[in-house]
């Protein structure tokens, strides 16, 4: 039988962004994958460097929907550094709290995609109902329920008062509950299981070789957690595991994902219970620099990295982000590869892919086909002709 | 009024089909949407089933800042939809680019390339607004269906 050839996307019900894949079919088996990227490019990067420190973070929030705290978090960590700005205990615990509870939020909505993936309907509306008590805290301490904005240079723009407190653990209790049934679901719900044990494999030594980060890593028996190899915030300070797990397929991934949220509710309980008192915010001057800093934030989907130049203005010369699902992304073609095309979605939505996140600086040719490697200078030269020739100016 | 057309007309207005289409969002926007769909906000009560192919829907929900390498793949999905249509822009960034407005790779609001029935603003849209927005979006129909029948 001869081979045939099926794009993927960028429109397809099951991908909620726009993406694509050709899939090379032998009949019902995969043989071959490329990912194209670049549907969801808008130029933030460039857009950071147009902007002051302040509204960038408004600006970086927006990268992503699902993890804009992670963004903004690291962004703001880059500049502190620069700025030697020190940020007090209080505004530090506040920013982990509003961490732990976005990884929440994210991890029940990537089981409920994934059981949607599955055709699991009944596990995707469950987990989406109780999502809606994470995004109630998170509006009741922001605010708003996407983009909470809680970031600002030098600490943290709103303050808990006691009865948020007691209200966001009342319910995490709840949450903590409606989890543990699903740990209960996900590692013994016969249709889980059959969609999930292996497939889309991805040994431990590829995972290396790829450079995977966070939960598709972690699913492959690499242990790595930026939250404890290299702790930022008040992690250091708080009691959590590192969730691994060997079978290295879509069910690990699984797995990971709700064990690790069960440690985010005992993280959640153990800061609020032990909020340090003080401000929540100091001053940080409108000039920062000159400088350079890079900091790694464990973001729900993997290590997530911001790179901050500074020349002494208040516009940072160069933001760089580097987010966890590009890391990720060269993955995919190795699991999909062998896999049925059945398992293809399922197999894409395991690592929790992101677009909007990694698709700011990808470059490709798609013409000629080619994969050019440009230098700095080189890139950018080419980008303003290419611009130019389309009738874009810069000013 | 003939009665195949009058049958087409109540079962749209009883139970429209839409498709999400995402232009190049940051995702707040499109899981917004899918909240308006899950128990809590339940759109699905006012009959609205989410399709996955532009040539089954009669409403288009589109969120975020139309980039450029969507701009073709966008009108082209929007062609594909069997007349009579809607689009709705969900968010600031599908009504006019929102933050991303002036980037290089965005080419603004939505209403660049095709007509939009409804502007939901919001940064995201909350699901109250999506929700709100498909309830004018049919009472208008009903209203509209009402003086044609009559003429
Ligand atoms: S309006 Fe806001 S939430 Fe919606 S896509 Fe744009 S930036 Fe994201």
């Amino acid at each position: 039988m001869s081979k045939i050839q099926i794009p993927l996307g960028p429109q397809h019900p099951a991908l909620k962004e726009p993406e694509n894949f050709m899939l090379v079919l032998d009949g019902e088996q995969i043989v071959d994958a490329t990912v194209n990227l670049g549907y969801n490019h808008r130029g933030v990067e460039k857009a950071a460097e147009n902007r002051n420190y302040i509204q960038d973070i408004y600006l970086i929030e927006r990268i992503c929907g699902i993890c804009s705290h992670s963004h903004v978090s690291c962004y703001i960590n880059a500049v502190e550094e620069i700025a030697k700005a020190e940020v007090p205990q209080r505004a530090k615990a506040i920013r982990t709290l509003v961490a732990e509870l976005e990884r929440v939020h994210s991890h029940l909505l990537w089981l409920g995609v994934a059981a949607f993936e599955l055709g699991y309907d009944t596990l995707f509306m469950y987990t989406w109902r109780d999502r809606e008590q994470v995004l109630d805290c998170l509006e009741m301490i922001s605010g708003n329920r996407v983009h909470y904005g809680i970031n600002t240079i030098g600490g943290v723009r709103r303050d808990i008062t006691k009865e948020q407190a007691e209200e966001i653990l009342k319910k995490i209790k709840f949450l903590h509950e409606r989890t543990s049934y699903y740990v209960g679901v996900v590692t013994e719900e016969p249709t889980f299981l059959a969609r999930t044990q292996n497939v889309g494999k991805l040994p431990k030594d590829v995972a290396l070789e790829l450079n995977a980060v966070g939960p598709t890593a972690r699913a492959s028996g690499v242990d790595i957690d930026v939250r404890r190899d290299e702790p930022y915030f008040i992690y250091d300070q708080l009691d959590f595991k590192v969730i691994t797990h060997n079978t290295e397929d879509v069910f690990g991934r699984a797995v990971v994902r709700v064990l690790e949220t069960i440690e985010s509710y005992k993280m959640i309980e153990q800061i609020l219970k032990n909020l340090p008192e003080g401000p929540i915010s100091v001053k940080v001057p409108w000039k920062i620099g000159p400088g350079e800093a890079v900091f790694r934030y464990e973001a729900p989907r993997g290590e997530d990295i911001h790179y901050v130049k500074a020349n002494g203005t208040e516009y940072p010369e160069r933001v760089k982000v580097r987010a966890p699902t590009l890391a990720n992304f060269q993955s995919i073609p190795y699991c999909l590869k062998n896999g049925y095309l059945a398992d293809a979605i399922i197999t894409i939505a395991a690592i929790d892919p992101c677009m909007s996140c990694t698709d700011r600086a990808v470059v490709y040719d798609y013409k000629t086909g080619k994969k050019e490697v440009f230098d700095w200078e080189g890139l950018r030269k080419y980008s303003i002709e290419f611009y130019k020739k389309k009738g874009v100016s810069f000013k | 009024m003939k009665l195949k057309d009058k049958i087409i007309l109540w079962s749209r207005l009883k139970s429209p089909w839409i498709i999400h289409f995402n232009t190049g969002a940051c995702n707040g926007c499109d899981i917004e949407i899918v909240d308006a769909l899950t128990p809590k906000y339940d759109i699905e009560r006012f009959g609205i089933v989410l399709k996955g192919t532009p040539r089954h829907a009669d409403v288009m929900i589109v969120s975020g800042p139309l980039t450029r390498q969507q701009a073709k793949r966008f009108k082209r999905i929007y062609d594909q939809m069997p007349n009579p249509k809607f689009v709705l822009a969900v968010g600031t960034c599908a009504c006019s680019g929102g933050v991303f407005d002036g980037c290089y790779s965005v080419v603004g609001g939505i209403d660049k390339v095709i007509p939009v029935s409804a502007y939901i603003p919001g940064c995201p849209a909350r699901p109250e607004a999506i929700i709100d927005a498909v309830v004018k979006l049919i009472t208008e129909l009903e209203k509209n269906s009402k003086t044609v029948s009559k003429r």
